[in-house]
């Protein structure tokens, strides 16, 4: 926080409280000689934003991100993230950092064996589309980025059976942590706004028309 | 009257800085690195810290199949029962926390290093910051699940 908005944030506080207390204290005045008014106690539940939660900063050092104890010692021995990501392509969700990019452009290798430095991923590129009912693109979900990190049986056939087509995934069971939720919205790109076309990225045809339910095709008054 | 005035502003001064300094006051929610993972199934218990484990500094390092193949880590948090008797036998952290392929096992604060009494938890999951559960659509007859 600068200087500029401490000053805006501490007088807004002064004239909220100042805006409460008279309110408050002329309500008390009315009490005397007529029935109160009713004033709604509106404070609290109608504050604008109610629901949005926004992280203020990101990336922090391990003993100022809540979950690490700045009482142990080698807490402070932790890297800090924005040093491990220096050089690294950005980007604007997770960790900050693209790490398909990372690995393609070559700034990142990390090891596919433990042992062996050298040990090349057995990378396979076919792309798997699933038309989408919906009006969002449909989806295209892309072996090569995946098998750049992942084996085979890290997927099938525990999560997806090997076959187009043939496992049923909805957004519903992804945002619950199933199907490309076991990975996404955990560790690999997380599922927001910013990150619905990475995977809705081919776009539907020009004449495309949502299909229209059937409460509508039936509908006696239309 | 104008005296009353001034010791309303007065009041509400006051109660300016009070405000103010109790929004400051308030604990602000973690805000870990995306996909950092509290271990907390036993250490609380035996008056361990948790267990912090950060997925990214070891995916700079590792694809994720070294540890989610090789090594046979389950894909959920807490999910593995890692107890400090596995990992002395090289399993799980144990594989590379060997003195070998990283530092050894007796550095137990570089890994027992969370707030005490956290559950165990994956931060940063897209669950956690759902504010109602997702939507489930009705039930089809589909029953290949
Ligand atoms: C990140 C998870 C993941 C990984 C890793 C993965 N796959 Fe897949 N695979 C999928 C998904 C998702 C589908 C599509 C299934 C569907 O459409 O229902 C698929 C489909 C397939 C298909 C069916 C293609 C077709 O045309 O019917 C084959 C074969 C396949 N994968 C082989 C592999 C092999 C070989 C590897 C390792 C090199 C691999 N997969 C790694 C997720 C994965
Ligand atoms: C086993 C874990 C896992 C599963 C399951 C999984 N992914 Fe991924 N996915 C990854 C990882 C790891 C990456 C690399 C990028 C990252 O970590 O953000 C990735 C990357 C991607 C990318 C590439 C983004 C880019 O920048 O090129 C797309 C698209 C994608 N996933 C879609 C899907 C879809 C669709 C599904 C479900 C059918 C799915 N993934 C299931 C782990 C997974
Ligand atoms: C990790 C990849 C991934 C991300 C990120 C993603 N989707 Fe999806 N989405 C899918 C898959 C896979 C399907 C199922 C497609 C099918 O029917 O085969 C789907 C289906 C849908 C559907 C059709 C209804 C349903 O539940 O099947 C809608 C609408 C949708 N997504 C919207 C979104 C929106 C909005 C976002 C961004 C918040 C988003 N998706 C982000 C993978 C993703
Ligand atoms: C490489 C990381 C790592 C190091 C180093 C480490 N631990 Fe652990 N330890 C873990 C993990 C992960 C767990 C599982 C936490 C849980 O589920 O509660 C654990 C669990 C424990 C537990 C509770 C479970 C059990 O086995 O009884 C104790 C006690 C413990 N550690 C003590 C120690 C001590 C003492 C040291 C130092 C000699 C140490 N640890 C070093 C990772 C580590
Ligand atoms: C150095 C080892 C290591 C590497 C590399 C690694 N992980 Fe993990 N992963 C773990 C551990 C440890 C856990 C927690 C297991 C436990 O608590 O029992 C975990 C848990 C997970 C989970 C479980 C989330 C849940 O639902 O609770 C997912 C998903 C996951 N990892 C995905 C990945 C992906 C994708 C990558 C590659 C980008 C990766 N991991 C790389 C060690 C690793
Ligand atoms: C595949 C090998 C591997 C596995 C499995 C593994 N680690 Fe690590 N870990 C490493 C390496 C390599 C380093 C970096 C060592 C160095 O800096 O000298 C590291 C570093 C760390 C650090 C220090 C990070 C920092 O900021 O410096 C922590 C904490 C840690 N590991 C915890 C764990 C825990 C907890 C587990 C088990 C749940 C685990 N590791 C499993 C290889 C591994």
């Amino acid at each position: 926080m600068n200087k500029k908005t401490k000053a805006i944030s501490f007088s807004s506080a002064v004239l909220m409280a100042a805006f409460l207390w008279n309110a408050q204290s002329h309500a008390a005045e009315m009490g005397d000689n007529q029935a109160p008014l009713m004033v709604a106690d509106i404070s609290a539940a109608n504050t604008f934003n109610l629901n949005l939660k926004k992280p203020k900063s990101r990336n922090l050092p391990p003993a100022e991100d809540g979950i690490h104890d700045p009482e142990n010692e080698a807490t402070h021995s932790l890297q800090h993230p924005l040093d491990a990501y220096k050089g690294l392509p950005p980007s604007d969700n997770g960790n900050y950092v693209d790490w398909v990019k990372a690995i393609d452009e070559g700034k990142l290798r990390p090891r596919w064996d433990r042992f062996d430095p050298n040990a090349e991923p057995f990378v396979m590129d076919l792309d798997i589309v699933r038309p989408v009912k919906a009006s969002v693109p449909d989806v295209v979900f892309p072996h090569r980025q995946h098998t750049e990190w992942l084996y085979c049986s890290n997927c099938h056939p525990a999560i997806f059976v090997p076959q187009r087509l043939a496992n049923q995934i909805s957004m519903s069971a992804i945002l619950l942590g199933q199907k490309c939720g076991v990975c996404h919205g955990k560790v690999s790109f997380p599922v927001e706004t910013k990150t619905c076309r990475k995977c809705h990225s081919k776009p539907k045809p020009a004449d495309w028309e949502p299909p229209l339910s059937e409460a509508t095709l039936k509908n006696p008054w239309k | 009257m104008s005296s009353k005035i001034k010791r309303n502003v007065l009041k509400s001064m006051i109660i300016g800085v009070l405000a103010y300094m109790g929004a400051l006051g308030v604990p602000q929610p973690a805000q870990a690195e995306y996909a950092d993972i509290v271990i907390n199934n036993y250490a609380d218990a035996a008056g361990m810290r948790p267990a912090v484990f950060p997925h990214w500094f070891h995916r700079i390092r590792f694809r994720c199949k070294v540890c989610h193949t090789d090594l046979g880590f389950a894909f959920k948090a807490g999910g593995n029962k890692i107890t400090m008797a596995k990992i002395i036998d090289g399993k799980f952290c144990g594989a590379c926390h060997n003195g070998e392929i990283s530092w050894s096992v007796e550095n137990c604060a570089m890994c027992h290093s969370g707030i005490p009494g956290q559950p165990t938890h994956f931060h940063g999951s897209t669950v956690q910051r759902l504010i109602a559960p997702a939507y489930k659509p009705l039930q089809t007859k589909d029953t290949t699940k």
